[in-house]
């Protein structure tokens, strides 16, 4: 997604690769977007009177803490495809991005599956149910667009890595900036994890 | 960073071409990027000022008949729309793309290909919003409980206008039953897009791309001002991004956030525009802040008055602009702890722009000042910017904002920083870096009667309407009792905005004309400070013949004069030498350079928004989820393609 | 050369401050914000005029200096300037100067702040309801339910509960108080108090919609005696017409039409009306109607009557397309609806 005007005499002057260093300035922004999500369910979460079913009351703790293990441990794997590009392991590289990319699939389908029960249940909670519900899917449902879109630029990778035998440098995407946005979506989820599903 | 350069790659064909249409479709280069954002936005100013010439005429009178109340409000929702987000932003970012990297002495941007997908987001956004002139419908207020309300309403009528900012629940589902206000959350959203994408690169750009020896303190303040903007940018759009998702969601899925029948907050939207809103009036001043601080020291022949003062204050005015937001809401029954706290953190932001003026005075003190046509509008600029600012602050006496909000007295205000304050800057440095663009020189005497005939018409315009607005003149109403006794008012006002008009014709004459028939300006036509002015005019394409280092604050200027024992600037022997020899290298580079090469791919996802956006809208239609599909498919193929593409072809030299 | 640049400067500052000057002439306008009429209108007129004079003095200091500047230190063709970088004892001056005069603003600001958005304990209370495109009034102690014109007595603190029934509005009478918001769902407040009894005359502020700037207000303070006999009025149920007038048919039109929308005490009621309340329709002080925007005469009424969203665009009241005889009819009854006149 990223590419530079590269000129051997242009340095970096600050010292930080730029493709990462963009990377951690979009995420600085992408702070602010979760964070006013997160603001806006805490707002109307405590508001009485709405038409039940509230979010809180319809959390599968158990469920979701196992598919937030899920999300960790794809932290866990991205460093080790982190930690094998640098080995220059190109196998090892692939086969962590790829067990990334499936993890967060994982914690997709579990996301999709919550979703299902909410709208199945009786009373049904969707997103016109009330503004805490409406609240409640906008920031998870985001979440969830973040993963799926980590989880495509990592199959891109993975991609790239069959075609030509190795992870280029050359090319835009590069795996260093995209497990800097994966580790933030994993950051943010925990957060959301505890600030919404745990504190009641 | 060596360059591993891959094979050729995959899907098309790399364009060659330069120049031709299709090398503007597939450029990657900062400066015709910012050329195309320059006219674009010029393009969009002139329909904006079609819009408040409209609108004026509505209002020259009592009881006007120009308009219908369909057309008024859509007249002064595309006009402020169109002004802020189609015009002072993009222009913005057209003296960011054009000027900074020379400014710093970089190539280019950090990311030219990204840099061309936020220019061709933008167009699509544009031509998006102003699409709802044909396909928008205005419906029937579904709130009332009866099928009142409705009204045809003409083409002219049928576009957003809901106001700039939307409020809810009037601009929501219920209030606002056809599409034209969905055009307008959904082009915002895109627009807001290819802002943030600009500001990543343009921070990635000075973070890292300065040339050698160009420490953050010795940028010029142009960049600083730049730098501060992107990052107002970066931390404000995520703000509107949410709001206006969760606006689109209320209309498209149903959701309830601002629906107030069903326990919605109709006060959320307002912080939450707010929030973005406020840090957005910094967006659009500060670049205009920059071009002053620029030509200021250069026709006054002094350096800047206190510039870690000036640049200090610059970014002390984006910090604090995240603090004031619900200044605009002193009305909207906040608390009155709240209702102070902002009236007081709003007056502090007199203190850093304060501190600029007197530094910009301090620059003109003692010096040497030129009347040229850039210097005229840099004052122009500092003396209606104090007006406007000094406005604001009586905003920020709350209980005197109580009477004024909502009336002329506020339209009064932001014109005064907004076209006194941004449009002046803007046309100083139009005028300023006219030769950096075409070589040749801007006329002297067409400026300087554009100058004077938009100075008058500025304060015909927006002068009177301090008072009307004091009279109780109230914003957005389409017309006006005899009894209120605002006609005579009014009508100076209309004259006055025509003679902008006027004034503006003379500057497209001036433009047209000097492009191809202005002096040629050689090199450092005003002997100027910064080392945009160290190379050739027009820019060469690869911008530096030979990559800068640079030893001092105002670089270029210490190249060609020493200072006596007094401090009075003595030309150096040498500077014609200097001159001509960073000529010499800017048109004959002594190294082969790589420049980036063009792609199709930006200009691909770009266009793909606009089939996201219709989809959007159109969704509930059968065509509507397929062209939605059809978007979202485009987007991240010309992505992925993107991706695995080259960033520059196998020895593309551009010359040897 | 040397003259025409030193004429430039001094039209550049003249032109620069002439609207300023030229703006102390304009005549008053029934909407004058700087013509206060009441205690919290006069305190914020006290707070604001000396903010105007501090920025205009401020405005003349700078652009005084830029004149200044602009003239003496024109290009003459003098030798180069010296090359100042700065000086921090000016820098701290001028950081400090504004800091002294802004505190020296805030002080009383939020007094005024904290002063003006209390009801006072004996205050009398109205609820004012906002509707696209008019105002409602209820007095909850008295029973009232009016529209377009709020009667208050002068010398009296009316301390306003608002909300909306719709979207944003906002309650403006310039000569006796600021604006405040009408949220839909929730409740704002805001005083209003006139000095002496008097018609006040008021608009909506915020963009509600196609109709906006006909949504007017009027304010009308009598002294108590007035207040209290109008008081003892509208209590009354409406006066009707003896059969077989015109008016009478006016009646049986409102019983078969507008009774959907409209409520008129003693003749029908509704849970919740989308018009305005017309028992009292054409008692004296209820001079305006269709949001404050038309005067009460037979003539209006009948236009209105006629065709309301070609008055006011986007009315919810529809062209119920009477006849012309309807028309009349009605209108004589609705300018019967006097509770002066009894019957
Ligand atoms: C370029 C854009 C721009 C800029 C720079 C500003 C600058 C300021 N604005 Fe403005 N503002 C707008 C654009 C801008 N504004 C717009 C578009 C709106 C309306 C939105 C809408 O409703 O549609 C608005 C509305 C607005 C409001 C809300 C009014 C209302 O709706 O009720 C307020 C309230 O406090 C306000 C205050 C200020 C202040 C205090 C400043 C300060 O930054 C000004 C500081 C400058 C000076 C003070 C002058 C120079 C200083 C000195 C010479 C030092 C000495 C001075 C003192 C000691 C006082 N502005
Ligand atoms: C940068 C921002 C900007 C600029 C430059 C302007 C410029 C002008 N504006 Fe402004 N205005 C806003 C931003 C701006 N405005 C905003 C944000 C609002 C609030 C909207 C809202 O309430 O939602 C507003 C609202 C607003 C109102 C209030 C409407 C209302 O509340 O009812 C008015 C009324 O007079 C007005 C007038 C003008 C005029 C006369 C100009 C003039 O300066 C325009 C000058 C004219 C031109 C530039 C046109 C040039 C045209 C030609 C030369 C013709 C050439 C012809 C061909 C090529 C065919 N504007
Ligand atoms: C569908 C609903 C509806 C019906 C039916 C209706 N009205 Fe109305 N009427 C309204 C609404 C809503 C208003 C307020 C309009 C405004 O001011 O914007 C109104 C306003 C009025 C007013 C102005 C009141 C005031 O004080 O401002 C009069 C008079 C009036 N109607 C008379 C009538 C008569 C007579 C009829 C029957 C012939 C009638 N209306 C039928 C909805 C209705
Ligand atoms: Cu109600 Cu404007
Ligand atoms: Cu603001």
């Amino acid at each position: 997604m990223s590419d530079i005007a590269h000129d051997e005499h242009l340095h970096e002057s600050t010292g930080i690769e730029t493709r990462k260093l963009a990377m951690w300035i979009f995420l600085s922004s992408e702070f602010m977007f979760f964070g006013a999500l997160i603001s806006n369910y805490l707002l109307f979460k405590g508001r009485v009177g709405y038409p039940e079913p509230y979010p809180s009351e319809m959390f599968d703790i158990p469920f979701t803490s196992v598919s937030s293990f899920v999300l960790l441990m794809s932290s866990l794997t991205m460093v080790l495809a982190d930690h094998a590009i640098h080995r220059d392991d190109q196998r090892a590289t692939r086969t962590w991005i790829v067990a990334t990319a499936l993890l967060g699939m994982v914690f997709l389908s579990g996301q999709a599956f919550e979703f299902t029960e909410f709208v199945l249940h009786d009373p049904p909670m969707k997103i016109s149910t009330n503004p805490a519900a409406s609240a409640f899917f906008t920031l998870t449902g985001f979440h969830g667009m973040h993963v799926l879109i980590g989880v495509i630029m990592l199959l891109t990778l993975a991609g790239t890595s069959f075609r030509k035998g190795r992870l280029s440098t050359a090319t835009g995407l590069n795996l260093e900036s995209v497990a800097l946005y994966w580790h933030f979506v994993d950051i943010i989820w925990i957060v959301i994890f505890t600030v919404v599903y745990l504190i009641k | 960073m060596a360059s591993t350069t891959a094979p050729a790659s995959t899907i098309f064909r790399r364009p060659k071409q330069t120049s031709g249409w299709m090398s503007w479709l597939t450029t990657v280069d900062h400066k015709k990027i910012g050329i195309m954002y320059g006219y674009s936005a010029f393009f969009f100013f002139i329909l904006g000022g079609l819009e408040a010439l409209i609108l004026r005429l509505q209002l020259a009178g009592p009881n006007g008949t120009v308009l219908d109340a369909n057309e008024y409000n859509a007249m002064f929702t595309m006009h402020g729309t169109t002004m802020i987000f189609l015009f002072v932003m993009p222009v913005g970012a057209a003296f960011f793309n054009y000027m900074m990297p020379l400014m710093i002495g970089a190539r280019d941007v950090a990311f030219p290909r990204m840099n061309a997908l936020s220019f061709w987001i933008f167009i699509f956004g544009g031509i998006f919003l102003y699409s709802s002139f044909l396909f928008g419908t205005t419906g029937p207020p579904a709130g009332g409980n009866l099928p009142g309300g409705a009204t045809d309403a003409s083409w002219l009528g049928s576009t957003i206008n809901g106001g700039w900012f939307m409020y809810q629940p009037n601009a929501g589902p219920r209030f606002s039953t056809g599409t034209v206000l969905d055009f307008g959350a959904i082009g915002l959203q895109i627009l807001g897009l290819a802002s943030l994408i600009s500001a990543v690169n343009f921070i990635a750009t000075i973070f890292n791309m300065r040339a050698k020896g160009m420490k953050l303190l010795r940028m010029p303040v142009f960049v600083w001002m730049t730098l501060v903007v992107a990052f107002l940018l970066l931390f404000s759009l995520p703000i509107i991004a949410v709001a206006l998702f969760m606006v689109t969601f209320d209309r498209q899925l149903g959701t309830l956030f601002f629906d107030t029948f069903q326990g919605g907050d109709a006060i959320l939207w307002q912080h939450l525009f707010w929030l973005f809103g406020h840090p957005e009036v910094y967006i659009l001043i500060l670049p205009a802040m920059g071009i002053v601080s620029e030509t200021l020291p250069v026709f006054s022949r002094k350096p800047l008055f206190g510039y870690p003062a000036v640049v200090f204050a610059g970014a002390a005015i984006g910090f604090l602009g995240f603090g004031v937001w619900a200044h605009h809401m002193f009305a909207s029954g906040i608390t009155p702890v709240a209702q102070a706290a902002f009236g007081l953190a709003t007056m502090t932001i007199a203190v850093p722009t304060g501190i600029k003026i007197f530094n910009w005075m301090g620059t003109m003190w003692m010096g040497k000042i030129k009347f040229t046509t850039p210097m005229l509008f840099s004052l122009g600029f500092v003396a209606l910017f104090v007006i406007g600012g000094l406005s604001g602050v009586t905003h920020s006496i709350v209980p005197a904002d109580w009477q004024q909000t909502d009336t002329y007295y506020i339209v009064a205000h932001f014109h005064y920083v907004l076209f006194g304050g941004a449009i002046f800057g803007i046309f100083a440095g139009l005028y300023y870096w006219f030769p950096k663009l075409t070589g040749r020189m801007l006329s002297e005497r067409l400026g300087k009667l554009h100058f004077w005939l938009m100075f008058v018409g500025m304060n015909l315009t927006f002068g009177p309407m301090h008072w009307l607005g004091l009279q109780g003149m109230v914003r957005r109403t389409w017309k006006y009792p005899e009894e209120y006794n605002f006609g005579t008012w009014n009508m100076v006002v209309t004259v006055g905005a025509y003679t902008i008009a006027l004034s503006i014709l003379v500057f497209m004459i001036n433009w047209v004309r000097s492009k191809r028939r202005g002096a040629e300006s050689g090199m450092d036509p005003w002997d100027a400070r910064t080392i945009e002015w160290s190379i050739p005019n027009p820019t060469p394409e690869w911008n530096f013949g030979v990559n800068p280092e640079v030893q001092a604050l105002d670089d270029w200027w210490h190249r060609k004069y020493d200072e006596d024992d007094e401090g009075r600037p003595v030309r150096k022997a040498e500077a014609d030498a200097t001159i001509a020899q960073f000529h010499d290298q800017g048109v004959n580079p002594p190294a082969p350079i790589h420049l980036p090469s063009p792609s199709y791919f930006p200009f691909l996802a770009g266009s793909a928004f606009l089939a996201i956006g219709y989809g959007v809208i159109y969704h509930t239609k059968g065509w509507g989820l397929p062209l939605l599909a059809f978007g979202v498919i485009l987007l991240l193929s010309s992505m992925i393609g993107w991706s695995l593409e080259p960033i520059e072809e196998e020895h593309e030299e551009v010359h040897a | 050369m040397r003259s025409r640049s030193r004429r430039r400067s001094v039209t550049f500052a003249l032109l620069t401050s002439l609207p300023l000057l030229l703006g102390s002439c304009i005549e008053g306008s029934p909407l004058d914000s700087l013509d206060p009429q009441g205690p919290a209108a006069r305190r914020i007129d006290e707070l604001g005029t000396p903010v105007f004079w501090i920025a205009g003095v401020i405005l003349a200091i700078v652009l005084g200096g830029l004149a200044f500047a602009m003239i003496r230190y024109r290009d003459r063709g003098q030798a180069d300037p010296r090359q100042i970088h700065g000086n921090a004892k000016l820098e701290v001056l001028w950081t400090a100067i504004p800091i002294i005069l802004l505190a020296g603003l805030a002080v009383p600001t939020v007094q005024a702040i904290f002063d003006l958005t209390e009801c006072e304990a004996d205050a009398m209370e109205v609820d004012v309801i906002g509707h696209q495109w008019w105002f409602e009034y209820r007095y909850p102690e008295e029973g009232i339910t009016t529209a377009n014109v709020m009667v208050i007595p002068a010398g009296k603190q009316v301390c306003l509960n608002m909300t909306s029934d719709d979207v944003l509005h906002n309650y403006w009478i310039p000569k006796l108080n600021g604006k405040r918001y009408l949220v839909p769902g929730q409740q704002t407040l805001l005083t209003l108090e006139a000095d002496q009894p008097g018609e006040y005359w008021g608009q909506c502020g915020e963009f509600c919609g196609l109709s906006h700037a006909l949504m007017r207000a009027r304010v009308r303070a009598v002294d108590q005696t007035d207040y209290e006999a109008w008081v003892a009025r509208m209590q009354q149920p409406a006066t009707l017409p003896a059969d077989g007038t015109p008016a009478a048919a006016g009646l049986a039109e409102f019983n078969g039409i507008c009774s959907t929308c409209h409520v008129i005490e003693g003749v029908n009621q509704l849970d919740k009306p989308v018009g305005p309340n017309l028992t009292h329709f054409a008692d004296p002080y209820r001079n305006v109607f269709a949001g404050a925007s038309l005067e009460r005469t037979a003539e209006h009424i009948a236009e209105w009557l006629a065709d309301p969203p070609t008055i006011k665009p986007g009315s919810f009241m529809p062209n119920l397309n009477l006849t012309s005889d309807e028309i009349d009819a009605l209108v004589a009854f609705l300018q019967g609806l006097d509770p002066t006149k009894g019957n």
